[in-house]
Order: C-alpha cells, then structure tokens, then sequence
C-alpha cells in the first residue's frame, strides 16, 4: 500500500528526515515510537503533504500512485488520514459543515452519490456514538476552546466518518484518560480490516495494548534504526532509548 | 493646468448651481473654500487620495445632468426584505415612490427645513461640518433628503430603507443629501442606506445624515454600498446619543469606485450602548476608507467596535478608529478591534486606532491585526479531502460571518450572506 524510501525532507534549510525506508502493506498496522524531536510528526506531514516540509530525497509510493505529486486534498481523498498531534483551532467553521463537505467532496471523488443533509445527520449519528462524542461539540467551531482530549476524540471522529485506507494517528493518544483512551482504540479497531492500513505515532505501551501492532519501528535522528515486533515497544517501556542511541552511535 | 488652477475648476464645478440662501449654508460654504479640497498632507485624508479620484473621474468643463429615469426595482430593491422606503434619484426625495410608515413624520428634508423650526434649528448643531470640507460642502450645497422623526414610544415593524439611485447615463452626476433622523424617547426602528448607480459617467455623492438618539431609544443602523465602480462616494453619519439609548451600526462595503466613510457616535448621556460593525470586502482597485469616532461625554456608558475586511487584487483599505472618553465620562467601557486578511501582495491597508482618554477610571482596548489567511488552518481543511478553493472560501466566508451574525435582521441577514457568499465563492 505504501513504500518509504530513503526519503529525506527539509523544513527552513533544517535537514529533518534522513533517508526513511518504509513499507506498509494492507491490513497492518505499524507504531512509529522514538524521542522527541526525532522526526515523527514531521514524517507524517510529509505524507499528508504539508507544502511547508520539502522533500530533497527518496519517493513515496502510494496504491502504485507517487504521493509526493498528490496536493493534500488529494491525498485525503484518495484515502490518506492525518490525525494531527496538535489540531488547529478554526473560529467560525464548525464541525458539521466542516465534515459535511469533506465527506462529500471524498465521496464524489470516489464516485459515489453527495448524502444530502438527512443521510448526512444519519451517518453523523453512528459514528458519534463510536467515538462516543457530543454532538453540541460539534455544532461549535472547529476545536476552538476544545480540551485536549475532545480535540483527540473530535480527529478520530473525523476518521471514522472519511473511512480512509491509510490512517497515521500521531500521538492520538496523549492528553487522553483511560476511558478515552479505550473509546478512541476501539474507533481505530473498528476501521482495521484487511484493506487498510494504520500508522500509530506514539510514546506509549499503553495504546498498543488496545492496538496491536504488527511492526514496531524507531525513529531516531530522522531514521528509522531499529524495526521489530510489538515486544519491541515493550522493550523500549522498560529500557528507555539509552541503550538504542548508543547503538546507533557505535555503527 | 497647474493643480492650483484644476483645484479651483473643481471647486466652482462642485459648487456650481448652489443656492446659498442662509447663513448656516454661507457659513458652511466660506468653509469648504477657505478649507479646499484634501489633498495627500491632510492627516484625515493621507492614504484617501478622494481629491485625485474627483479629478480622474470628473469632467470639468461639463456640467452635471440632473433628473434621470428611475431604473427597475429589481436593479436596486434588498430582495427578499419586507420593508418601507424612501427613494431618491440624482439627490431629490421622490415622494411618490416612497413607502413610509403611518406613525412617523416623513418629508423631504428641502420641505422639513423651509418648514419646521426644530428642523432648522438642529440642522448642522450635531455633525461638525468646520473642519472638514465634504462635511462643509454638504452643509453648504445639500439640495434634498429625509426628515424622519420616530414619535415617543413608537416601535416600527419594519425597518426604513433609504434607497438613492443615481442615473449617469446623460452625464456626470453630482448628489448631495442630507438627512434628520430623531428617534423619540423609548422609541425603536431600524434604517438601512443603499446606494445604486446607472450609467458609466462619474456620479460624486454626499450623504450626511444627523442622528439623534433620544432617551432609552433604540436603532439599528446599516449602510449598504455594493454599487458600481462609477460612484465616487463620501458618507457621513453623525449619531448622538441620549441617556439609555442603544446604537447597532453596521457598515458593509462590498463594492463600488472610490468610498470614504464617516461613522462618528457621540455617547451624551449615561448608560448607553454602542456597537459599531464594519465589513469590507474590497477588490478590483476599490479604495475603501472607514473612518470612525467614539466620543464618550458622559459616564457609565459602554461601546464596542469591530470592523474586519479581506482585500484582494489592488483594493486599498483605510480604518481609523479614535475613542474619546472625556474628563466627565469615568466608568467608560470602550472596546475597539480591527482584523483585516489580505489576499493578494499588491492589496494594502492601513490602519490606525487613536485612542484619547481624559478620564481616569476606564476600560478601554484596542487592537488590530493584518495577515494572511491561516496556512496551518488551510491545510487542516485540506489534509480532510477538502480542494483548496473551497478550504479558502470557508475560511473567508467563516471570517466575515462573525460579522454577519451580528445583523438583527433575519430577512437583511439573508440577503447579505447571499451577496457575501458570491464574493467569496462559497460554495458550500
Ligand atoms: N517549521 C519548523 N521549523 C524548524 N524546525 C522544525 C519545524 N518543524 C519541526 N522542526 C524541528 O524538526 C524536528 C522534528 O520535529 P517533529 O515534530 O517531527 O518531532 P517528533 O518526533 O514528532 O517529536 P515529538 O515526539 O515531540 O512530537 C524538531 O527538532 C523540530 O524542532
Ligand atoms: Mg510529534
């Protein structure tokens, strides 16, 4: 579904990514874990195609397609999610209209027929109830005023109702207390199929208990060093990423 | 021609024609040529080049044409709003086509100040006309206009729109107004302006209107210009304020040639609100300038004001804002915001807040900021599968909502979100 290679990106002449090699197949789910500053969030800017970052290496293949000629809506509409680290506030649009026309243009861009406003609210019903959100929330402005955890719930909201093929959750979890935490793993496990893909971008055991991985990678410095299984982020749980550093540092 | 000759040619041509019959017109017009007309050293017209724009657009050796056919209502009527109205076309009240309220005292300002002596006796006590020199040409040379008074307690059903429809298709068109409004104690009614040019020669308006808020009245107020790129327009509204009164000001510039914008409020008495609104979405090479006063004379009393506009193309946008709170106004509460988006690199606008305050114990604020629209909020919209142009208008369109949602009118609403919808290409 998607192949990384040695992709290298830039943001304000600061090189950010070194050369990242990665290949997501159907049906799996892959944790992106490593410290901070590391160069997570910005990977998964580069893959939704914040113009901001510039990619100076290496190519993303997407479904057979190039992503990095993809503009961001594109990407969104060919199946991309972005669940955000840091969602931004915008005064004056709210949830609803928002959602109303991206699931629409999505749906047109798949050929299917636009939901008029009834289908709409119906739609909006079910996947409140997954993520088990209020819908007041959602009648307000995107986000704005919004408590940590409800601007987290409000993304996987939003994933659920576009059901993208490739979900990159960056730090979904943080800021969210354990029921939370459940209402939002469960919203992921109830996307996961065979057909689709989920990036999850974390710090946390803790998540992985609810979504477990099929691969566990670090990103360190901008590349990936170490790959594994999930026992890899149990690993890095209890040692910490002293002991990957230095074994970066000796190679 | 040097300037000094052009500049004398235009004052004999904006004054040609004017019966001088009084000394309150004497007055005003030994004003307005001792004052000349602005030119780019004025501070109140430094970034207003309206001298410039009179001598691009007129023609000074050709008279102005007056009369002129009524156009059709659909040309010029606020669609979809229920409503009374005064018409006047090329400066003169047109009675006949006139709808005005039974309960109120409506008439040509020409008639109300041969007529009435309260009339005489207020005009031109409210607006200062000695320091400016459209003020004083409109004091001076103004040939028609409404008197509307809102008897005590009367509370209208529908608000008022005056409509001033200019045909320049025989020629340029020179249109000076003046109006009265007195709001009775504890009265309520709501007046829109608009503003509808026909014709491609030049049309040079003057709108002054005096407003005056009796006891515990209340108003609201819109001005509406969307009107063609041949109207060259200076409006003054002057609103005084008694104890109680309440004041909604909407000022909402969507189109036209060149606009400079008086909005002045005085607070004289205790306990009064103000809210004063101004959107301005400016394109093409539209000058736009609002120039607002908030004077505060009397304790106790509360205003606000935000006025926002997005410029695109070469539009050029002006926004001064001054609040005055004098020695006796203490408890003063006066707020003061002015956000603008520009779209384009050649698009500019400047602005300016003055803030004067004589009185000690007071809340006041002010605060303006100019940007672009928001990337990070963009590529949000767009990272959910939204294009970018429709990402842009809802972004635009949720910026200039905040102001819309603040027009009482449900019926005024519509049709103003219709109109700002088209310009910012909402199609959502
Ligand atoms: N716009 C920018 N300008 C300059 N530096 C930037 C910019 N954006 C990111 N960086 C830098 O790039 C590096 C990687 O940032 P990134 O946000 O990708 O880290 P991260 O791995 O997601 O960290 P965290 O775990 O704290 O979220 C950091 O050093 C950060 O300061
Ligand atoms: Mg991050």
């Amino acid at each position: 579904m998607l192949a990384i290679k040695n992709l290298s990106a830039q943001v304000n002449g600061k090189q950010i990514l070194n050369g990242i090699n990665l290949e997501v197949k159907a049906g799996e789910v892959h944790a992106i874990m490593g410290p901070n500053g590391s160069g997570k969030s910005t990977l998964a800017s580069v893959l939704a195609g914040r113009e901001e970052f510039e990619v100076t290496d290496g190519t993303v293949e997407y479904l057979g397609k190039n992503l990095l000629e993809l503009e961001p809506d594109e990407r969104a509409r060919e199946g991309i999610f972005l669940a955000f680290q840091y969602p931004v506030e915008i005064p004056g649009v709210s949830t609803i209209n928002f959602m109303k026309t991206a699931v629409n243009q999505v749906r047109e861009h798949r050929g299917l027929e636009t939901l008029d406003a009834v289908s709409f609210l119906g739609l909006m019903k079910e996947k409140m109830k997954l993520v088990e959100i209020d819908q007041s929330l959602l009648n307000r402005s995107l986000n704005e005023g919004f408590s940590g955890g409800e601007k987290k719930r409000n993304e996987i909201f939003q994933m659920a109702m576009l059901e993208p093929k490739l979900a990159i959750l960056d730090e979904t979890d943080s800021g969210l207390d354990i029921d939370a935490l459940k209402i939002v793993a469960n919203g992921v496990n109830k996307l996961r199929s065979k057909n689709n893909a989920i990036i999850v971008v974390t710090h946390y055991q803790r998540l992985l208990n609810y979504i477990v991985p099929d691969f566990v990678h670090v990103l360190y410095k901008g590349k990936i060093v170490k790959s594994g299984g999930k026992e890899l982020a149990l690993e890095l749980e209890a040692k910490g990423y002293d002991w990957i550093k230095s074994e970066v540092e000796v190679a | 021609m040097t300037n000094a000759s052009v500049h004398s040619e235009l004052l004999d041509l904006l004054t040609e024609a004017v019966l001088v019959q009084n000394e309150l017109r004497t007055e005003a017009m030994q004003v307005f040529r001792k004052l000349g007309l602005p030119g780019n050293k004025n501070e109140e017209y430094k970034h207003t080049p309206i001298t410039r724009a009179l001598e691009k657009g007129l023609q000074l050796r050709a008279s102005f044409v007056t009369g002129g056919a009524l156009p059709n209502e659909d040309q010029w009527k606020i669609s979809g709003l229920n409503a009374y109205h005064a018409v006047l076309l090329n400066g003169s009240l047109l009675p006949e086509k006139s709808f005005l309220p039974s309960q109120v005292t409506a008439m040509p300002m020409s008639k109300a100040s041969a007529n009435l002596q309260h009339v005489k006796d207020n005009m031109g006590t409210y607006a200062d006309f000695r320091n400016d020199a459209f003020a004083a040409w409109n004091t001076a040379a103004w040939s028609d206009g409404v008197y509307l008074e809102i008897p005590e307690a009367v509370k209208l059903d529908k608000p008022i729109v005056i409509y001033y429809l200019h045909d320049s298709q025989a020629g340029q068109v020179k249109s000076v107004t003046r109006n009265l409004v007195i709001s009775g104690r504890n009265s309520e009614a709501a007046i829109i302006e608009k503003w509808c040019t026909t014709g491609s020669n030049t049309v040079i308006s003057n709108t002054l209107s005096e407003i005056v808020l009796h006891e515990s009245a209340r108003l609201n107020h819109v001005v509406l210009q969307s009107d063609t790129d041949a109207h060259i327009q200076y409006l003054f509204n002057q609103f005084w304020q008694h104890s109680g009164s309440f004041l909604n000001s909407h000022v909402i510039t969507l189109d036209g040639g060149f606009i400079r914008n008086n909005t002045r409020v005085a607070l004289d008495g205790e306990n009064c609100e103000s809210h004063l609104y101004g959107l301005y979405l400016l394109h093409k090479n539209i000058i736009a300038d609002n120039h607002t006063v908030v004077d505060h004379r009397k304790p106790n009393s509360y205003s606000n004001e935000l006025y926002k506009g997005i410029l695109e193309d070469q539009a050029k946008g002006v926004f001064n804002g001054k609040i005055f709170v004098r020695p006796d106004a203490q408890k003063t509460n006066a707020f003061q915001s002015n956000r603008n988006i520009l779209l384009s690199d050649k698009a500019t606008i400047n602005t300016k807040p003055q803030l004067e305050i004589w009185a000690d114990d007071v809340k006041c604020s002010h605060g303006c900021t100019t940007g672009q629209l928001d990337e990070e909020a963009l590529f949000y919209l767009r990272s959910r599968g939204i294009n970018k142009d429709t990402a842009r208008a809802m972004m635009l369109y949720a910026f200039a909502s905040e102001l819309l949602d603040t027009v009482n009118d449900a019926e005024l609403k519509n049709y103003l979100d219709a109109l700002v919808s088209e310009r910012l290409h909402k199609n959502f």
